[in-house]
C-alpha cells in the first residue's frame, strides 16, 4: 500500500482510471482502424455495396504490374535504412561514448530529432539534386558540367536516397533512445572492467555493453523499421517514382475518385501489414544470427584493435549525417531568400524577400492551424501522461515491460494500414475532415513520445520530499502540484516540446483524418513537391522546421529563467 | 489521561517472510529513543510505517499511538510526525523563506503574522537575512539547521530522525545535534533516533534498541 491520499475529489475519482483511458484514446483508434482496413481487403464495405467475403481486392492487387517492385523497395529500404541507422549508432556509442566529442553529439540531439522529417527529406534533396549544392560545389571545376547533368540522383529507383532520407532522420533517434538506456543501466563499470582485462575501446563496449543496450532499445528498432518501411512524406520527396513505394502507391488508391478503389487501397494496407510483420520476423532472426555471432567473438577472446578507424569512421559518418540536415536546412534558407541563381553558382545572384513576402498571407492561416493543432495535441497527450504517472504512483501500479509494449503499439503498427481503415470509417460516420478528428489522431503518435520523454525523469523524483511534504501537512495534490511538478518543470517541457514536435511533423495523419480539409503546414510543404518549385518549397519547410524547434527553445530558456536562483534546479 | 508520548504496540515489519523490524516500545516527551542496527536492518522502515509512507512491497501490522491516538490508518499529512532525513530535502525550488513557509502550520494566518513568525525562526537558527536565500547555496550545516526548523515550524507531537547527522563533518555534527536534542526536549516532543553511529546513541543518552 503506498501512502494514502484523501482527496474526496472528482479528480480523485478520476486519476485510477486514467491509465485505461489512455490506453483506449491511444489504441482504441488503432484497432479500429486495423479492423477498418481488414474488412474492405477481405470485400466488406456495405456502404460500397461489399457485403461477402472475398480476394478479388487481393487478387487485383497482385494483378497491378508494380506489386512485386513496390514490396521488394519497402522491404530493402526499411530494412537497409534501420541497419544502417542502427550500425552508426553501435559504432557512435563504441569508439566515442564518455569522450568530450560524444557530449557534444548528445548536445546536438535535441535540434536534430526536432526538425520534422519532410523538411529534412527536401533539405537533403537540394543537396544531393543534380543542381543541388554539391553539384554546384563541385562544377565545373571537377565535374566539367555547366548545366545541371541528367542523372537520377533523386528518388533513384533503387530508393538509395529515401534510404539516405531516413537514416540522417533515424540516427538521432537511435541514439537518444541508446543514450536513455545507457543511464538506465550502468555502463561504465562493464566498460572499464573489459578495459582493465586489456580489451579495445570499441571491442569493450561492443562486447560488454551493447547486448544489454540493444536488449533496451529493441522497440524504439522495431518502431524505426516498420516506420522506414511505410513512411510517405519522405517517400514523396526522396523515393522513386514508377513504381512507387507501396505506401505511396496506396495513398493514391485511397484518394482516388472512384471509391471502389478503396477495396484495392485497403487489401494493398494489409499487404502493407504483412510485410512489416515479416521484416520484423527477419529481423528477429537476425537478432538471433547476430547474437550467436556475437557469442562466438566474445568467447574467442579476443581482444580488438583497429580503435582509430573506427573512430574516425564513425565520427565522420555521424558528421555526415549530422552535417546532411544542417546544411540542408541552410539551403532552404538560402532558396528561400534567392533571387535568380543560375547554374553552377554556388550562391544566388541576389537575394530577396520576394518569395517571404508572396507567401506571407497564405501562410499565417496554415502556421495558425498547424499551432493550434499541436498544442491541444500536446496539452492533451502531456495531462493524461501526468495523470498515468501519478495514478502510477498513488494507487502503486506498477507497469511491466507489457505495458511499454503496449505504448509502441502506434509506432510499429504502420500508419498506412489504420489511417486507411480510420479514414473509411470516420467517412461514413461522418467525422472526418474537421479539426478535432486531426487532433484525436494526432494524440495517437504524440502520446507514445511525451510518455516516453516524462517517465523516466518522473519515476526518478526522489520520493522523499514527497515523505517530508506530507510529514509537513501537504496532502497529495499538495505535493504534486507545490512540490513535484515544479521541480520537474524542466524535464515537462522538455515533453511538451518532444509532442509538438511529432504533431508538427505528422503527414499522413492529417491527410487522412482531415479528408484533405485541414491544411498544416507539413501537408502543404508536401504537396508542394510536385510542383518542384524550390523558393516556395523552401518558405514552407523552414517555417515547418522553425515550429518544431521554437519549443524546444522554451524548454530550455523557461526553466533558465524560472529557476535562475536555483541552483539545485540548473542541472534537472 | 491518555498515556502522552509515541507509542509503538507490537510493530512488526516482514519482508518476503523474512522479519525485519519487531519492536513494542514507548517514548515519553521529550526522551529519545534509539534505535541501532546495520544497514539494510530495517530501521528506516519503521520510521516509514510511523510517518505512512512504507512501500508496498512490505507487510506490517502493529499499532502506532501518540499521546493515546491511534494514527496507524490516518493519512501521512494528518499524523503531525516530523521527520527529518540524512539528506536535508530542502525543496531546490523554493527559498530558504519559502521552505520555511511551507512548513509552518496554516493556522498562522496573514501574510505579515507568517512573515514575522519565519524571520524570528531563522534568528532562533542564526541564519537571520536568509529568507530570500537559494537553499542549493547553503552549507551542510545551514541546511540542516533550516531543514529541522522547517520540520518544527508544522508543529509535530513527535519527531522522528534518519541518522540525519551522518553527512555532517565532525564539528558540525556535534553542534547539529546539540540544536536538535535541545529544540526536541524544549518542546516536549517524544523522539526517536535510527542510527548505526554509537557516537550518536552517545549524545542521545536515552534508551537504546537494537535491530538485526
Amino acid at each position: 500500500m503506498n501512502p494514502r491520499c484523501d482527496t474526496p475529489s472528482a479528480r480523485a475519482r478520476f486519476l485510477p482510471w486514467a491509465p485505461l483511458l489512455t490506453l483506449a484514446i491511444m489504441l482504441g483508434p488503432v484497432a479500429a482502424g486495423v479492423l477498418g482496413t481488414v474488412a474492405p481487403a477481405f470485400g466488406y464495405m456495405p456502404a460500397l455495396g461489399g457485403d461477402g467475403l472475398t480476394l478479388n481486392a487481393f487478387a487485383m492487387l497482385f494483378d497491378w504490374p508494380g506489386i512485386t517492385r513496390a514490396s521488394t523497395l519497402s522491404m530493402t529500404t526499411g530494412l537497409a535504412a534501420t541497419a544502417l541507422s542502427l550500425l552508426l549508432v553501435a559504432l557512435i556509442c563504441a569508439a566515442w561514448s564518455g569522450s568530450r566529442a560524444f557530449r557534444i553529439i548528445e548536445r546536438m540531439l535535441s535540434p536534430l530529432l526536432s526538425v520534422p522529417h519532410a523538411a529534412a527529406a527536401f533539405g537533403l534533396a537540394f543537396l544531393i539534386a543534380p543542381s543541388g549544392w554539391i553539384a554546384r560545389a563541385t562544377s565545373p571545376w571537377l565535374t566539367g558540367w555547366d548545366r545541371p547533368p541528367d542523372l537520377l540522383i533523386l528518388q533513384d529507383p533503387y530508393g538509395m536516397s529515401l534510404i539516405a532520407g531516413l537514416v540522417v532522420k533515424e540516427v538521432p533517434f537511435l541514439l537518444l533512445m541508446t543514450l536513455a538506456a545507457l543511464s538506465q543501466i550502468r555502463t561504465q563499470q562493464a566498460r572499464d572492467t573489459a578495459l582493465a582485462l586489456g580489451y579495445s575501446p570499441v571491442t569493450a563496449w561492443l562486447k560488454a555493453v551493447f547486448p544489454r543496450v540493444y536488449a533496451q532499445i529493441r522497440l524504439p528498432v522495431f518502431a524505426v523499421l516498420a516506420f522506414s518501411m511505410t513512411v510517405v512524406d519522405v517517400s514523396l520527396i526522396l523515393g522513386p517514382t514508377t513504381p512507387t513505394t507501396l505506401s505511396v502507391q496506396i495513398l493514391k488508391w485511397m484518394n482516388d475518385p472512384d471509391l471502389s478503389m478503396r477495396f484495392l487501397a485497403s487489401a494493398a494496407a494489409v499487404w502493407q501489414l504483412a510485410l512489416v510483420v515479416a521484416a520484423l520476423l527477419l529481423w528477429r532472426l537476425g537478432e538471433i544470427t547476430i547474437a550467436a555471432l556475437g557469442r562466438r567473438w566474445v568467447a574467442s577472446g579476443a581482444r580488438g584493435g583497429a580503435t582509430r578507424v573506427v573512430q574516425t569512421v564513425s565520427i565522420a559518418a555521424a558528421t555526415l549525417s549530422a552535417g546532411t540536415i544542417v546544411f540542408g536546412i541552410f539551403g532552404l534558407l538560402v532558396w528561400s531568400f534567392a533571387g535568380f541563381w543560375s547554374f553552377p553558382d554556388l550562391l544566388p545572384g541576389a537575394f530577396t524577400l520576394k518569395t517571404w513576402m508572396r507567401h506571407a498571407m497564405n501562410l499565417w492561416p496554415i502556421v495558425t492551424e498547424t499551432l493550434i493543432i499541436a498544442s491541444v495535441a500536446t496539452l492533451i497527450a502531456l495531462l493524461l501522461t501526468l495523470a498515468c504517472l501519478e495514478a502510477e504512483e498513488r494507487y502503486g501500479l506498477r507497469p511491466g515491460s507489457r505495458a511499454l509494449w503496449l505504448l509502441y503499439v502506434p509506432l510499429i503498427v504502420p500508419q498506412i494500414a489504420f489511417l486507411t481503415g480510420l479514414q473509411t470509417l470516420a467517412i461514413f460516420t461522418g467525422i472526418d475532415g474537421n479539426r478535432m478528428a486531426v487532433i484525436a489522431v494526432h494524440i495517437i503518435f504524440v502520446l507514445p513520445y511525451v510518455f516516453l520523454s516524462l517517465a523516466d525523469p518522473f519515476r526518478a523524483w526522489d520520493a522523499r520530499y514527497g515523505h517530508v511534504a506530507r510529514a509537513l501537512g501537504a496532502g497529495c495534490d499538495g505535493v504534486l502540484w507545490r512540490v513535484r511538478l515544479p521541480m520537474l518543470l524542466r524535464p515537462i517541457l522538455t515533453a511538451a516540446a518532444v509532442g509538438f514536435a511529432v504533431s508538427i511533423g505528422q503527414y499522413l495523419p492529417t491527410l487522412l483524418a482531415g479528408a484533405g480539409r485541414v491544411q498544416t503546414l507539413t501537408t502543404e510543404a508536401v504537396a508542394l513537391a510536385s510542383g518542384g518549385d524550390r523558393r516556395v518549397i523552401s518558405v514552407y519547410a523552414l517555417s515547418q522546421t522553425a515550429l518544431a524547434l521554437l519549443p524546444f527553445a522554451f524548454a530550455l530558456f523557461i526553466p533558465a529563467i524560472v529557476w535562475r536562483n536555483r541552483k539545485g534546479l540548473r542541472h534537472a | 489521561m491518555p498515556d502522552p508520548g509515541l507509542t509503538l504496540n507490537s510493530v512488526v515489519i516482514r519482508r518476503d517472510g523474512r522479519t525485519l523490524v519487531d519492536i513494542s516500545d514507548h517514548v515519553d516527551p521529550g526522551e529519545v529513543l534509539t534505535v541501532m542496527g546495520p544497514s539494510g536492518s530495517g530501521k528506516s522502515t519503521l520510521l516509514s510505517y510511523i510517518i505512512g509512507s512504507l512501500d508496498g512491497g512490505f507487510e506490517a501490522k502493529g499499532l502506532v499511538l501518540l499521546n493515546g491516538t491511534d494514527i496507524t490508518e490516518l493519512a501521512p499529512e494528518q499524523r503531525h510526525v516530523g521527520i527529518l532525513f540524512q539528506d536535508e530535502l530542502l525543496f531546490p525550488h523554493l527559498s530558504v523563506g519559502e521552505n520555511l513557509a511551507f512548513g509552518l502550520r496554516a493556522s498562522v494566518k496573514g501574510r505579515a503574522a507568517r512573515q514575522d513568525q519565519i524571520n524570528v525562526a531563522l534568528e532562533d537558527i542564526g541564519l537571520a537575512g536568509f529568507a530570500d536565500r537559494d537553499p542549493g547555496t547553503l552549507s551542510g550545516g545551514q541546511k540542516a539547521r533550516v531543514a529541522l526548523m522547517r520540520m518544527l515550524l508544522s508543529d509535530p507531537k513527535a519527531l522522528l530522525l534518519d541518522e540525519p547527522f551522518s553527512r555532517l563533518d565532525t564539528e558540525r555534527r556535534d553542534q547539529i545535534r546539540a540544536l536538535v536534542f535541545d529544540q526536541a526536549r524544549a518542546k516536549g516532543l517524544p523522539v526517536l533516533l535510527v542510527t548505526h553511529d554509537h557516537a550518536d546513541a552517545d549524545a542521545a543518552g536515552g534508551r537504546v534498541h537494537r535491530l538485526g
